[in-house]
C-alpha cells in the first residue's frame, strides 16, 4: 500500500513541476541578453578550464627578462633592445661583446676577452630569456674570441607580465578559474543549508518555525566582515575551506526566501493529497515542497555567484585571499589597483575579464527572474 | 506607535546579548591572541600583560566580567591601541565616517530611485537597457577599483579633487570618497527600485489614476512610486547600517580616519575590546535601522499595522 500510494504521490505533480520548468525555460530561451549572456558563460568557463593546458606559459613561470612588460600582440623581444640584453649576458660572463647581428630568427655575436673564454660561456647567453640554442662556431685568436651562434626565443605576452615577469594572461585564465569555484561552492554550500533550512521552518511552522527564524535574524546582526575575518583566521591559509564557511553564512536570505515558498505551497492541495496517503513529513517535504522552489532558488543562485565572487576580491585586497603563486581574479585586480599609474593593464585587463563575468552572471539572473516570474513580464 | 517602538527595543535586548556573547567566543576561540607580536615577548613579561588585563583569568569569568561591564557601558581598554579606551575610540572615529556615509547614503537613494523610475518609465528602450547595463557595471566593478580610478582622474590627472586625507573636510577632500562609497549602492537602488516600479504601474490603482485624468507626473510619483519604494526601504536598512559605520575599502584608499578600518584591524589584531566593540555598534545600527524601516513601511503601507 504505502509503496503504490507513495509512487502516486511522487508521480502524480512532477508533470506540473517539469512544464513550469519548461515554460521557463522557453520564456528564457527568447529573452536574447541572456541566451547571449548564457553562451559567453559558458566560453569563459571553458578558457578558464581548458585554457591553461593549452596555453604556453604557466601562471607560475617566472620570465626574469620579461618584468612589468606592457601587452602587445608581437612577439617579445623587440629587437633594437637585444643588443643591450647580450651586452648584459656578456658582462656577466666577465667578456665584452663585440659585434651582434640578428638574422630572422638567429642571431651571431661575438665575444672578445684578455684570456682564453671558456666554451661553457654559452650558459650565460641561454640564461636570459631571450637567447636559445647558443653554440660556439667558431674560435679565434687563441680562444680570446669566440662567435656564437643560437637562436632568439620568441615568447608572446599578449596581455603583459606582472611584477614578477608572470604572464598575465596565463594568471587571468588561473585566476578565473579560482574566482568561479569559489563563488560556485560557496553558492553549493549556501543552497544545501538554506534550501534545507528554510523548508523545514515553514513547513514545520508554529513555534519552531519562529525560533529558527529568530536564529535568523540573530545571525542578521551579527557584522559579516567580522565573521569572514574570523573564518579566515580559523581556517588558515586553507582556501576551499573559507568558502565553504563561507557558504555557510550567506545562507541566511535562501532560508527566508525558501521558507517564504513552502509557507504558501504547503496550503495547497497536492501536499494535502501527499499528506492523505501516508507520506512522512519529511518525504513531502523532499518530494513535494523542495522541488516546486526551484524557480526563485534558482534565481537567487545566479545573484549569489557573482556575490560571494566579489567578496572573494574584497578578502583578497585585505590580503587574505588565495595565496601566491596560485591567484584569483579579485587578488589580480587588487594588485593591479596597487600598480594603476606605473603598471595599467594590470588592472585593465583582469577587470575587463571580472566585470565581463560578472556581469553576465547577472544577465542571466535576470532573465531568470523574468522567466520564472510571468507577471514581470 | 510609542508601544511597538518600546515592545521593539526590548525584544532587542536578547538578540543584542546572543550577538554578544556569539562574537565573545568566536574570537576568543580563534588562534593567537593581542600580545602575539611578530618579536615574541619574554613569557614573564607576556604573563604581566595577561594578567594586567586579566586574560589569565578562565573564559567563563571574563565574560561574565565583560558583560558586567557592557551593562555599565564599559567596553574597556583596547589592547593594540594603548592609553585609548574602545568607546573613545569609536566616538573619535565615528563621525568621519557617518558624514561620509550619509552623504553617499543620500546620493545612492536619490540618485538610485530617479535612476530606477526613468528606466521603469522606459521600459526595454534603448534608454533602460543602458541604464541598467550602467547599474549593473556599478554592482560588479569592486570600490577598491573605482576608488584609485577616481583618484587618478580627478586627483592625480585633473587636480580637482585631493587624492586621500580628511584635510580641512571640505568639498575638495570628500568628493571622491562619497562617490566611490556611494556607486555600488545606487546601483544597487537603481535595480530594486526599477523592479518594483515596473509591477507597481501595472497595478489597477495606477491604471484607475490614469483613467481619472491625473497628471502623469502625479500618477508616477503620487500613486506608482508609493507602491514601488517599499522594496527599497526594506534594503535600505542593512545598506544604511553598513555604510554608515563605514567601508574599510574607502577608508584605506583615501585614507580616512574613519571607524570602518578598526572592523579589520581589530579583528586581525585580536584585539579583543575593539572587535566586540564594533561588533556591538553595528548590532545597535542593525537593529535601530530595521525599527525605523518598520516604522517608515506602516506609514507607506496602510495594511501594515503595528502589533
Amino acid at each position: 500500500m504505502t509503496d503504490a500510494a507513495s509512487a502516486i504521490g511522487g508521480s502524480a505533480p512532477a508533470p506540473v513541476g517539469r512544464s513550469l520548468t519548461r515554460l521557463a525555460l522557453r520564456r528564457l530561451l527568447r529573452n536574447r541578453a541572456a541566451v547571449a549572456s548564457a553562451v559567453f558563460l559558458a566560453l569563459i568557463s571553458a578558457l578558464y578550464v581548458f585554457g591553461p593546458y593549452v596555453y604556453p606559459h604557466a601562471y607560475d613561470e617566472v620570465f626574469e627578462s620579461y618584468v612589468r612588460t606592457p601587452p602587445s600582440l608581437r612577439p617579445y623581444p623587440l629587437s633594437d633592445t637585444l643588443e643591450q640584453v647580450m651586452a648584459t649576458a656578456a658582462g656577466e660572463a666577465h667578456v665584452s661583446l663585440g659585434s651582434f647581428q640578428l638574422t630572422g630568427p638567429d642571431f651571431r655575436a661575438t665575444f672578445t676577452a684578455d684570456k682564453p673564454i671558456d666554451p661553457r660561456v654559452t650558459r650565460y647567453v641561454d640564461r636570459a630569456d631571450e637567447f636559445d640554442d647558443s653554440r660556439v662556431v667558431d674560435t679565434g685568436d687563441g680562444g680570446k674570441s669566440v662567435v656564437i651562434e643560437g637562436t632568439v626565443r620568441r615568447i608572446y605576452f599578449p596581455m603583459g607580465t606582472d611584477g614578477n615577469g608572470r604572464d598575465l594572461f596565463a594568471r587571468i585564465m588561473i585566476g578565473g578559474r579560482i574566482s568561479l569555484t569559489v563563488g560556485i561552492l560557496a553558492t553549493f554550500v549556501s543552497l544545501v543549508i538554506g534550501v534545507a533550512y528554510g523548508a523545514i521552518s515553514g513547513f514545520a511552522g508554529g513555534r519552531t518555525d519562529n525560533v529558527m527564524m529568530r536564529v535568523v535574524e540573530i545571525l542578521y546582526s551579527l557584522p559579516f566582515v567580522f565573521l569572514v575575518i574570523v573564518l579566515v583566521v580559523f581556517f588558515g591559509r586553507n582556501f576551499i575551506l573559507i568558502f565553504v564557511a563561507i557558504g555557510a553564512i550567506e545562507w541566511l536570505d535562501m532560508a527566508r526566501i525558501v521558507r517564504g515558498q513552502t509557507l504558501s505551497l504547503k496550503r495547497r492541495e497536492f501536499v494535502a493529497a501527499a499528506a492523505a496517503m501516508g507520506l512522512s513529513d519529511w518525504q513531502i517535504i523532499r518530494r513535494h515542497i523542495i522541488p516546486n522552489t526551484v524557480g526563485p532558488v534558482i534565481v537567487f543562485v545566479t545573484i549569489l555567484v557573482p556575490r560571494v565572487i566579489l567578496l572573494e576580491s574584497f578578502l583578497s585586497f585585505l590580503g587574505l585571499g588565495v595565496q601566491e603563486p596560485l591567484t584569483s581574479l579579485g587578488a589580480l585586480i587588487a594588485e593591479g589597483a596597487a600598480n594603476i599609474e606605473a603598471a595599467p593593464w594590470l588592472l585593465i585587463f583582469p577587470s575587463i575579464f571580472f566585470v565581463a563575468t560578472l556581469f553576465a552572471l547577472n544577465f542571466l539572473g535576470d532573465g531568470l527572474r523574468d522567466a520564472f516570474d510571468p507577471r514581470d513580464r | 506607535m510609542l508601544r511597538f517602538v518600546l515592545r521593539r527595543l526590548l525584544s532587542a535586548i536578547p538578540t543584542m546579548f546572543i550577538v554578544v556573547t556569539i562574537s565573545f567566543f568566536l574570537i576568543r576561540f580563534a588562534p593567537g591572541g593581542p600580545f602575539n607580536l611578530e618579536r615574541a615577548l619574554p613569557p614573564q613579561i607576556m604573563a604581566n600583560m595577561m594578567r594586567a588585563y586579566q586574560l589569565d583569568q578562565p573564559l567563563w569569568v571574563q565574560y561574565v566580567h565583560y558583560i558586567w561591564n557592557v551593562l555599565h557601558l564599559d567596553f574597556g581598554p583596547s589592547y593594540i591601541y594603548r592609553d585609548f579606551t574602545v568607546t573613545q575610540l569609536i566616538f573619535q572615529s565615528l563621525p568621519y565616517s557617518l558624514e561620509i556615509g550619509s552623504f553617499a547614503m543620500l546620493i545612492a537613494v536619490g540618485g538610485g530611485v530617479a535612476v530606477g523610475i526613468f528606466a521603469a518609465l522606459r521600459q526595454n528602450r534603448a534608454l533602460d537597457y543602458s541604464l541598467m547595463s550602467l547599474a549593473t557595471i556599478g554592482l560588479t566593478v569592486p570600490n577598491f577599483v573605482v576608488g584609485p580610478v577616481l583618484s587618478l582622474i580627478f586627483a592625480v590627472g585633473l587636480r580637482w579633487a585631493s587624492a586621500g586625507g580628511w584635510g580641512n573636510g571640505g568639498f575638495r577632500d570628500l568628493t571622491l570618497p562619497i562617490i566611490a562609497l556611494a556607486l555600488p549602492q545606487l546601483a544597487i537602488f537603481a535595480r530594486l527600485t526599477r523592479g518594483s516600479m515596473i509591477e507597481a504601474l501595472r497595478a489597477d490603482s495606477v491604471r484607475t489614476a490614469r483613467a481619472y485624468g491625473l497628471p502623469a507626473r502625479v500618477v508616477v510619483v503620487v500613486h506608482a512610486l508609493r507602491a514601488a519604494i517599499l522594496p527599497v526601504v526594506t534594503y535600505l536598512a542593512p545598506a544604511a547600517a553598513n555604510v554608515l559605520t563605514g567601508s574599510v575599502v574607502i577608508e584605506t584608499i583615501f585614507a580616512i580616519p574613519g571607524v570602518g578600518r578598526y572592523f579589520v584591524t581589530a579583528a586581525l589584531n585580536r584585539d579583543y575590546t575593539l572587535v566586540m566593540g564594533t561588533v556591538v555598534l553595528i548590532a545597535v545600527f542593525i537593529i535601530v535601522f530595521n525599527l525605523m524601516v518598520d516604522l517608515v513601511y506602516a506609514a507607506l503601507d496602510p495594511r501594515v499595522r503595528y502589533d
